[in-house]
């Protein structure tokens, strides 16, 4: 868990970050949301100490990060990076080994975990340990790059636009292997993006911040149907409020008993897709399906637009 | 797959070798060592002994060489061309020298020079297309060394001019040799262990490098003669003081100022190249370093450096070929080295003489290039791979 209190960052006299209060509960992901310039990576370098701040206190797990020096405290928390800044010059392997070397874990404990999280991001320890970086292609750097920061078995992963340079395909099968893998590991993160969809697609809890304040924390939907600032309405949009909505349900949620000969619906699906899904086909309703293909029930199209609207 | 071709810059030099080699003059005559000669042609020389089946030889290996752009045939018909070049030069001079005459030079002619040159350069073309791993390159470089050494040690080129010349000379041209290596490689050596650390120093303070590189960089722009002179009067009086520096050799003439200045030359390309590499890092990969906690100093020793480290020995590779070159001129000051030979020669216009000092003089700043060369390939080839 991360408790963040009154945390304000400082240059002369400007507040790039301005008393920040903030809870992130263990197991869960937040996104820090925000434009270029809102303070949105300062506060996040402040939780691992990059940045020192000027006001205020972090807490992990209970204890409070100035208590140790900050590259002791930098080894128990993962960073991830946009463009990943693996060292050019080691191996796969060494890359992934670096915090555990640091922390004087034993050669064949090191080796063991290194083939573990190749495994977990679907490479071959095999062949691709011993290659280095620039041999890899983008997608593979960039999980070579979150293996590394989750090397040590950090409670806290802090990630700063970790999929920025990645293309569009291989962002969306980065986020969803980093939901798995979060889900999985219970690890705590706290990301920063400047993309609103990214947050909603994996964060539990999204922080808007501008001009260095934290406009409000709280749930997707409730960004859509009480937003605290004009500032949170114009960065989630107003012309695809209802869809973003139902994005953020799954078929699950709106399940009833019933019989349908509408389209087959997995139950993971989320409600946007589940609408688009019925109309192509024309249908009123559809059969809801578990993993398995289990039917479960069905899910009606007036349902999913009653979901839609503000309550 | 790859179809032989025929290619222009080596069909130029091809032909630019073949009219060197037809029609200048192959050797010159001289009655003795400082009279101009008498030049003789290709066909004057054909009929010396059995050369003309070497020089037949010559001319179709040129032509596959400069017609074929596979490296391995262009290189492999440029060497032996080029051997059969050099082997009928030293056959030349052995039929025109009439026995037990210590008087007469046979010395390469121009048409000689310009045929050697060209078809040199076919052979560094094909090494260049041939993009050998640096490893490779080194054996290649020692084959060749080893192939000259027996050449020369064969005694076929006893009678050629400079052959003559080293015969007169061989004991003082070991000791040269010596004196010459010492001095490039060990004002370099001390300028390596000076110079880094005054790298780290720049690099951590941006204040100390814009002062220090400038000055450096002065010293870089005083001609090495000026630098020679200006050197003197500090050093003998330093003699002077210290009488047991003086017993050492120091003093304003002799190897005390030629290694002090050429250290001096060391200095600027090894600190410049050493700030730049350790800053020309990108900076995601010190950010992360960081937030993985390394340290200030880990970060230091195990990021930076071994990055920068290609960039720092391309540093030292300017600084050895600069350091043979300038050791020449050291024999101005009394430093000795192979200088001594260029200088006594020009001094009493023996061309043989200022040969004898200055080809070892290339082949040596050749031979510290190309090994550096492949030292820089490697390790950078370790980390783009």
């Amino acid at each position: 868990m991360i408790k963040i209190a009154g945390l304000t960052k400082r240059y002369g006299a400007t507040k790039v970050v301005d008393h920040v209060d903030l809870e992130v509960p263990r197991g869960t992901v937040t996104a820090i949301v925000g434009t270029s310039g809102s303070g949105k990576s300062t506060l996040l370098r402040m939780i691992n100490r990059l940045i020192e701040p000027s006001d205020g206190s972090v807490w992990i797990d209970g204890r409070l990060t100035t208590d140790e020096p900050a590259p002791l405290l930098r080894r128990r928390i993962g960073y991830v990076i946009q463009g990943n800044g693996l060292f050019p010059h080691r191996t796969v392997a060494e890359n992934i080994a670096t915090v555990p070397q640091l922390l004087g874990w034993s050669a064949a404990r090191i080796a063991a975990r290194t083939d573990e999280l190749l495994r977990l991001f679907g490479l071959d320890p095999t062949t691709q340990a011993q290659r280095l970086p620039a041999e890899l292609s983008g997608g593979q750097q960039q999980r070579v790059g979150v293996a590394r920061a989750l090397a040590a078995g950090p409670s806290v992963l802090l990630m700063d636009e970790p999929f920025g340079a990645l293309d569009p395909i291989i962002r969306a099968k980065a986020q969803e292997d980093l939901r798995s893998i979060q889900r999985q590991l219970g690890t705590t993160v706290v990301l920063v993006t400047h993309d609103i969809d990214e947050a909603f697609k994996l964060a539990d809890h999204v922080a808007v911040i501008d001009n260095g304040r934290l406009l409000q924390h709280d749930a997707p939907a409730r960004l859509l149907t009480a937003p605290a600032h004009p500032q949170v309405t114009l960065l989630t949009g107003t012309a695809d409020r209802a869809l973003r909505l139902l994005s953020l349900a799954t078929a699950a949620d709106l399940v009833e008993t019933g019989i349908s000969k509408g389209p087959t619906l997995s139950v993971h699906m989320s409600l946007r897709d589940a609408l688009s899904a019925l109309m192509w086909a024309g249908a009123d309703d559809g059969v809801v399906v578990d993993a398995a293909g289990q039917p479960l029930g069905r899910v009606t199209v007036a349902a999913i637009l009653a979901r839609g609207a503000v309550r | 797959m790859t179809r032989p071709r025929l290619d222009l810059p080596g069909m130029v030099f091809g032909l630019a070798a073949l009219v060197a080699w037809s029609a200048g003059p192959f050797v010159v005559e001289k009655a003795n060592r400082i009279v101009p000669g008498v030049t003789l042609p290709l066909k004057a020389v054909w009929h010396s002994g059995s050369v003309h089946s070497v020089f037949i030889a010559y001319g179709v290996l040129l032509a596959v060489a400069s017609l074929v752009r596979r490296p391995v045939v262009r290189f492999t018909a440029a060497a032996t061309a080029l051997s059969c070049l050099c082997w009928a030069l030293g056959t030349v001079a052995t039929e025109l020298t009439p026995p037990d005459d210590r008087v007469l030079r046979i010395a390469p002619g121009l048409g000689f020079w310009a045929a050697a040159a060209l078809t040199g350069l076919l052979l560094v073309d094909a090494v260049a297309i041939a993009r050998l791993r640096p490893v490779r390159r080194v054996v290649l470089l020692g084959a060749v060394i080893g192939v000259i050494g027996w050449a020369l040690a064969s005694g076929h080129f006893d009678q050629v001019s400079i052959g003559r010349e080293y015969a007169a000379n061989a004991d003082r041209f070991t000791l040269e040799l010596k004196r010459h290596l010492m001095l490039a490689t060990g004002s370099l050596a001390g300028a390596v262990v000076v110079a880094l650390p005054i790298g780290m120093l720049c690099f951590a303070r941006e204040s100390m490098a814009r002062a220090v590189l400038s000055a450096l960089s002065f010293v870089q722009t005083i001609p090495s003669i000026a630098l020679y002179g200006v050197l003197m009067a500090p050093l003998a009086a330093l003699a002077a003081a210290l009488p047991a520096l003086a017993a050492l050799g120091v003093g304003g003439i002799g190897y005390a100022p030629a290694i002090v200045a050429l250290f001096l030359y060391a200095l600027f390309p090894i600190v410049a190249n050493t700030v730049l590499g350790l800053r020309r890092i990108d900076p995601a990969v010190i950010e992360a370093a960081q937030g993985m906690g390394l340290t200030d100093r880990q970060i230091l020793w195990q990021v930076r450096w071994p990055l920068a480290l290609p960039t720092v020995v391309t540093g030292i590779r300017v600084v050895l070929v600069q350091n043979v070159g300038l050791a020449a001129v050291a024999a101005l000051v009394g430093g000795g080295g192979l200088g001594t030979f260029i200088f006594q020669g020009i001094g009493q216009t023996a061309i043989d003489l200022v040969l004898l000092g200055a080809l070892p003089t290339v082949a040596m700043a050749l031979v510290a290039g190309v090994l550096l060369d492949a030292l820089v390939d490697g390790l950078e080839r370790r980390r783009v791979a």
